[in-house]
């Protein structure tokens, strides 16, 4: 073996990450930083607002027209040029980048608009003219499978995509012997990791070669290469995708820009130039990438003594609108390891994927795993509670014994190493559970609520290509040819001046690999880090890599840099032989110190590296007849551990395992329901540590992430499928006053398949957090059904019951008439008076009349008289700086002159939609003047939805008070005021979109 | 304030980083689109362009602003601190910046630039912060990949170094070995 000498060893230490001098000063070159070619065009894209809708027409005309503009496309346009998207089972299903006559989420693209900048592209969507047919929305994964169920696509009957059953050992034999039966129905929320970088490309096309090129910002895997050459109708070699030097963030979620890669192609094409697109954080929000919510009963077969013995899980997972490859992988994803940390030799497993009026899903840290430990460790907790054991016990009872390594699992995983109880004992020693548990002692004993959490998990990383297709059967696999590996690359060149240059496919997304690489390097050569220069963009015309390149389940430290590893050691043994040869001793001799190649025990006979490096290039007929040049070495690693399926459906689902187990305690205030989290504790065995401040930098990002999403983060839907979490004011991410430090311990436990021992680490507290947070919650509340986000209104709920209902006397709002057009928008009811100095003949008069509510309807630009009680209004209508055009349908019912009208109506512009109605009431006062009373119930969806209730009250209490301003001077009055927001505004001003003050249904 | 047309563009001259910058601009568009498109100045970044997540924090005048908030015509004649302006030379780090290289209180970096101009400006006014204080200060920053504690701790520990440096002597560190 080579000789490096280890006292000098870069890896294990926390060096300064070589990427940070150009972050910190503003040098970084992430995507929108790069400059473009003259005449590049820029892309907007025209969502829906609706969730589930059919394109009756599209009118691009006004749009084409606008000066600046170079191509208007829609779906049918799409269509021409590509070919579906790939799905992600096999069904008569297409899934087209952008919607073809049917909408199925909101934010879902209907049109895109390419022009000479950003501003007139959107500009030019406002012209864009849509007319929607609603249909009904579902957005629960359970009532999706219903009978009657509104239907998605047609080729997914009852909204389901998949449903396949699995068996492990003899679960019926388990179930039936056990001494109990516990079991827990769970749903997990839908969230995002949200990278404060949100999607964006540059898109070519070169029609003399019918090819792409395309710079994106995408993350891999490069397995989605393929998906967007075929949807482009391309062979692979015609897309070349280029990544930017740097990125602001994925995990996971940059995976998903890829049918906005074909979108961008295809404009690109049509307009003949390069075309732009950056996404917006609403975009993002809305319609980039989710990760699945899940629906998921889970029963567990366990003795008296709480060990157990078999698990079976039902999980209903909701990919959204679309099944896009690679999904469903995230309910696959940890199917090996269903059995956590624990010994549980019978499974049994029924896996459904359904269709919803939602985004659809994708990569997101964690990928499977919140999803699936937040089943088990809160099922874990309850088996405890109903038995009356200690749940750290029932833990220790169940976990893989330490001897058992390569341990497999019931559903075929194998485990690689760990020592799970020596890392959990070393976890409560130097945690201080005890501390806690006398904390918790003292809290309980002055009546506060205090609680401790534990969660184990196991951390898969590495993933295996084949793990997806256990979604297909034994025999659709065969058809499909075998899938299975985790294929890495590194490239090592060495330049005429012997210096070092390293090239991974690693596509980091700000997790440091460069540092590490050159790391890796400097070790392999005797040389400093700083000596090696990394390359970790990716272009798939130039570079080595493989279907599974890029970034994700937390494959850099065990794959790549293991990959690098075994390139540097090849060239490293040539390099060794060329200078055995001057040094005159046997090339095992040769020792790899200080930028020098010495002989061992003779520190005087040396050459320096970069002699001996660049001999390759100076003098080639001087190398040993049996050693290749050192010019450049590209090294693909695949473990052989990673294997197809089997006939049994067993499937080692990832390469690497680490461990984790987690504990914390956390006090409620009984009053708000707010979480405060007392200590944080996370152990951790990833193996081999290549970089410590990296490690924890992992650990506390994963943390925070996890923290989020079990606290406050959800990617919220109103019932008829409107988002309704459009900003970060809506989609609250923690901050520094939320996150507490946690305290974090290692063990290593090296894994015997990786080249360097390394296993993933940044995805473990995602997994193991939430459900150690709320397993800390019901033991501080003592109840069972826990939902997440848990936000202080729902640990209200739990500690103080649900709301009371408002007592009689304040229910006066049954006269209000139904809203029409609700498909279950989320609805806003209310009631008003107001004080106008006119008799209410004349205000009558003036309702009915198209001039006058032209001149005070805000924003009216047009007033059109259909019938006397029918009324078509064009207004133009702003919320904060948003401002948007609404086209407005008015119908007048049940006239009672001049004492009372029904009003109904709906609006739609590209902000959203509306509709309401209300019934107004007009009374004489004393002093000749009116009363004008009415209710209402009107509701809101689009976009305007999505940017959340506080901006519209505030907009609608300025419009509807100009309203009554402009009804009051218009009547000759003195400007009576306006007690509050209402009907007449809402309907008139185009229903404005905007929930008024007094409404109630926010 | 002078009246613009919103349908013409118009000169805006400001002061970037100690130097004279201008360029055109309609009026409608932002402060960060004028930095980074017009000026060429991408060091300050847009992450959500509607004033929560703090990537676009700028100096105007001596005020933190989020330039995604700004119009540039509103910075006509204004003197401006943005990222870039930082370090006290193109190889070299300051004091806060080298910290945070120090404690890995960044990874991709994307929301770095904003976090450094609000503490910049918070150290120069608050000398001798307590953790308290820094942790309120960040709160107006969204940052998804460190989990907070490095930037705090680089905070505290550039502002115990700035206040124990003699002002004469700064002791910034090279940006590259």
């Amino acid at each position: 073996m080579l000789d490096v000498s280890h006292k000098e060893n870069w890896l294990g230490r926390d060096v300064e990450r070589v990427e940070d001098a150009a972050l910190l000063t503003g040098r970084g070159r992430y995507m929108d930083d790069l400059g473009t070619r003259p005449g590049t065009l820029h892309m907007a894209i025209l969502r829906s607002p609706h969730a589930h809708a059919d394109i009756v027409s599209i009118n691009c005309s006004s749009a084409q027209q606008l000066t600046g503009v170079a191509a208007v496309l829609t779906g049918e346009d799409i269509t021409k040029y590509t070919t579906s998207l790939v799905v992600g089972v096999k069904a008569p299903v297409t899934c087209w980048p952008m919607a073809v006559g049917r909408v199925r989420y909101v934010g879902e693209p209907v049109a895109l608009v390419v022009a000479r900048d950003r501003y007139v592209a959107e500009d030019a969507l406002d012209l864009i003219e849509v007319r929607y047919e609603t249909r009904t929305a579902v957005v629960d994964p359970l009532a999706a499978m219903e009978d009657g169920a509104p239907l998605l696509h047609d080729g997914f009957a009852r909204n389901t995509a998949s449903d396949r059953s699995f068996r492990y050992g003899d679960p019926e034999s388990a179930f039936a012997a056990a001494a109990h039966r516990i079991s827990l129905s769970m749903h997990y929320p839908r969230n995002s990791c949200t990278p404060i970088e949100t999607y964006g490309l540059v898109a070519e096309y070169d029609p003399g070669e019918d090819a792409y090129d395309v710079l994106a910002n995408f993350q891999g895997p490069f397995s989605i290469h393929a998906v967007i050459s075929r949807a482009l109708k391309v062979p692979g070699n015609r897309l070349r995708l280029r990544t930017p030097p740097d990125s602001g963030g994925s995990f996971g979620i940059k995976q998903g820009i890829f049918p906005y890669i074909v979108l961008g192609a295809v404009a690109a094409r049509v307009s003949g130039k390069p075309v732009k697109w950056i996404e917006d954080r609403l975009e993002h929000l809305m319609a980039s990438v989710s990760a699945t919510n899940r629906a998921t009963t889970l029963t567990a077969a366990v003795t008296p003594e709480g060990r157990i013995t078999a698990l079976d899980w039902d999980q209903v997972e909701d990919c959204g609108a679309h099944l896009r490859a690679p999904e469903p992988a995230t309910l696959y994803r940890m199917h090996g390891n269903l059995t956590g940390a624990y010994d549980i030799p019978h499974v049994r497993v029924r896996n459904r994927v359904v269709v919803t009026n939602k985004c659809p899903t994708g990569l997101n840290r964690g990928f499977g795993g919140p999803q699936v430990y937040f089943a088990l460790e809160r099922l874990v907790q309850r088996i405890a509670v109903e038995l009356g054991l200690d749940p750290l016990a029932v833990i220790r009872r169940n976990l893989v014994p330490t001897g058992a390594f390569p341990y497999r699992t019931a559903p075929g995983a194998l485990l690689d190493s760990g020592d799970y109880a020596g890392t959990l004992e070393k976890g409560i020693a130097e945690g201080g559970l005890a501390e806690l548990l006398a904390r918790r002692d003292a809290a309980r004993a002055e009546g506060r609520l205090y609680g401790i959490g534990y969660a184990a998990a196991v951390e898969p990383s590495i993933s295996n290509m084949g793990y997806i297709a256990t979604v297909l059967t034994p025999a659709e696999r065969k058809k499909a040819g075998p899938k299975n590996g985790a294929q890495a690359t590194a490239t090592i060149s060495i330049d005429p001046v012997g210096s070092v240059s390293a090239h991974v496919a690693s596509v980091p997304q700000g997790q440091g690999h460069r540092t590490v690489i050159a790391q890796v390097v400097a070790d392999a050569f005797g040389l400093a880090p700083a000596d090696i220069r990394v390359n970790a963009e990716m272009d798939t015309a130039k570079d080595a890599w493989s279907i599974a390149s890029g970034n994700y389940s937390s494959r850099f430290a065990g794959a790549v840099a293991g990959a690098a590893s075994l390139a540097a050691k090849r060239l490293a043994e040539r390099l060794a032989r060329i200078a055995a040869a001057q040094l005159n001793v046997p090339p095992d001799e040769v020792v790899f110190a200080g930028g020098k190649l010495a002989a061992k025990g003779n520190p005087g006979n040396a050459l320096s590296f970069s002699r001996v490096a660049a001999l390759s290039h100076w003098s080639p007929a001087q190398l040993p007849d049996d050693t290749a040049p050192t010019i450049r070495e590209t090294a693909f690693w695949t473990p052989p551990e990673l294997t197809a399926a089997d006939d049994a459906d067993h499937i080692n689902s990832s390469l690497c395992y680490g461990f984790i187990f987690d504990y914390c305690g956390v006090e409620i205030d009984r009053d708000t329901g707010e979480i405060h989290i007392d200590r944080y504790v996370t152990a951790h065995d990833c193996g081999t540590i290549l970089h410590p401040g990296m490690v924890d930098g992992q650990i506390r990002g994963g943390f925070a992430h996890a923290l989020g999403a079990a606290l406050l983060e959800e990617y919220a839907y109103g019932p008829d499928g409107s988002f309704l979490t459009g900003t970060f004011a809506d989609y609250l991410l923690p901050t520094t006053t939320e996150v507490p430090e946690p305290v974090i311990i290692h063990t290593q436990t090296p894994s015997p398949f990786t080249p360097l021992g390394a296993k993933g680490v940044g995805e473990g507290n995602c997994m193991s957090t939430p459900a150690c947070l709320a397993n800390a919650v019901a033991d501080a509340l003592g109840v069972a059904d826990i939902r997440l986000p848990m936000v202080p209104s729902a640990i209200a709920a739990l500690i103080q019951g649900e709301e009371r209902p408002a007592p009689e006397g304040l229910k006066a709002r049954s006269n209000a008439p139904k809203a029409t057009g609700a498909k279950g928008e989320k609805m806003m009811r209310g009631e008003g008076r107001a004080s106008i100095g006119a008799p209410p003949e004349k205000i009558w008069a003036m309702l009915l009349d198209p001039k006058t509510l032209e001149s005070i309807i805000p924003g009216a630009h047009g007033v059109e008289k259909v019938s006397d009680t029918h009324f078509r209004a064009d207004v133009t209508l702003g919320i904060g700086p948003v401002k948007g055009r609404y086209r407005a349908e008015v119908t007048l019912s049940d006239l009672d002159a001049p004492k009372a009208v029904t009003l109904g109506g709906k609006v739609e512009g590209n902000l959203g939609f509306g509709g309401g109605s209300g019934r107004i009431t007009l009374t004489p006062d004393a002093k000749g003047g009116t009363d004008l009373s009415y209710t209402y119930e009107a509701f809101v969806g689009g976009k305007v939805a999505s940017v959340g209730g506080r901006l519209l009250d505030g907009a609608a209490k300025v419009i509807i008070g100009q309203f009554f301003s402009a009804l009051a001077r218009r009547a000759g009055g003195s400007g009576g005021a306006a007690s509050g927001p209402g009907l007449l505004a809402r309907i008139l001003s185009l229903l404005s979109l905007f929930s008024g003050s007094k409404g109630d249904g926010k | 304030m002078p009246r613009l047309s919103a349908d013409q563009r118009h000169t805006v001259a400001f002061t970037l980083n100690g130097l004279p910058v201008d360029g055109v601009a309609e009026p409608r568009m932002l402060l960060s689109d004028f930095l980074r498109q017009t000026l060429g100045a991408t060091g300050t970044h847009v992450g959500c362009e509607h004033g929560v997540c703090g990537a676009c924090t700028v100096e105007v005048d001596g005020m933190l602003a989020r330039s995604c908030l700004t119009l540039a015509v509103q910075v006509d004649g204004a003197s401006i601190r943005t990222v870039e302006g930082l370090a006290p030379a193109p190889d070299r780090l300051s004091v806060l910046q080298a910290a945070f290289r120090r404690h890995h209180a960044l990874q991709c970096g994307f929301c770095t630039a904003g976090i450094l101009m609000s503490l910049d400006a918070f150290l120069k006014a608050n000398p001798e912060p307590d953790e308290a204080q820094v942790r309120d200060l960040l709160s107006g920053h969204l940052c998804r990949c460190t989990g907070y504690t490095p930037i705090v701790r680089a905070a505290l520990e550039a502002a115990a170094e700035l206040s124990a440096q003699d002002t004469a002597a700064c002791q910034e560190e090279p940006a590259h070995a």
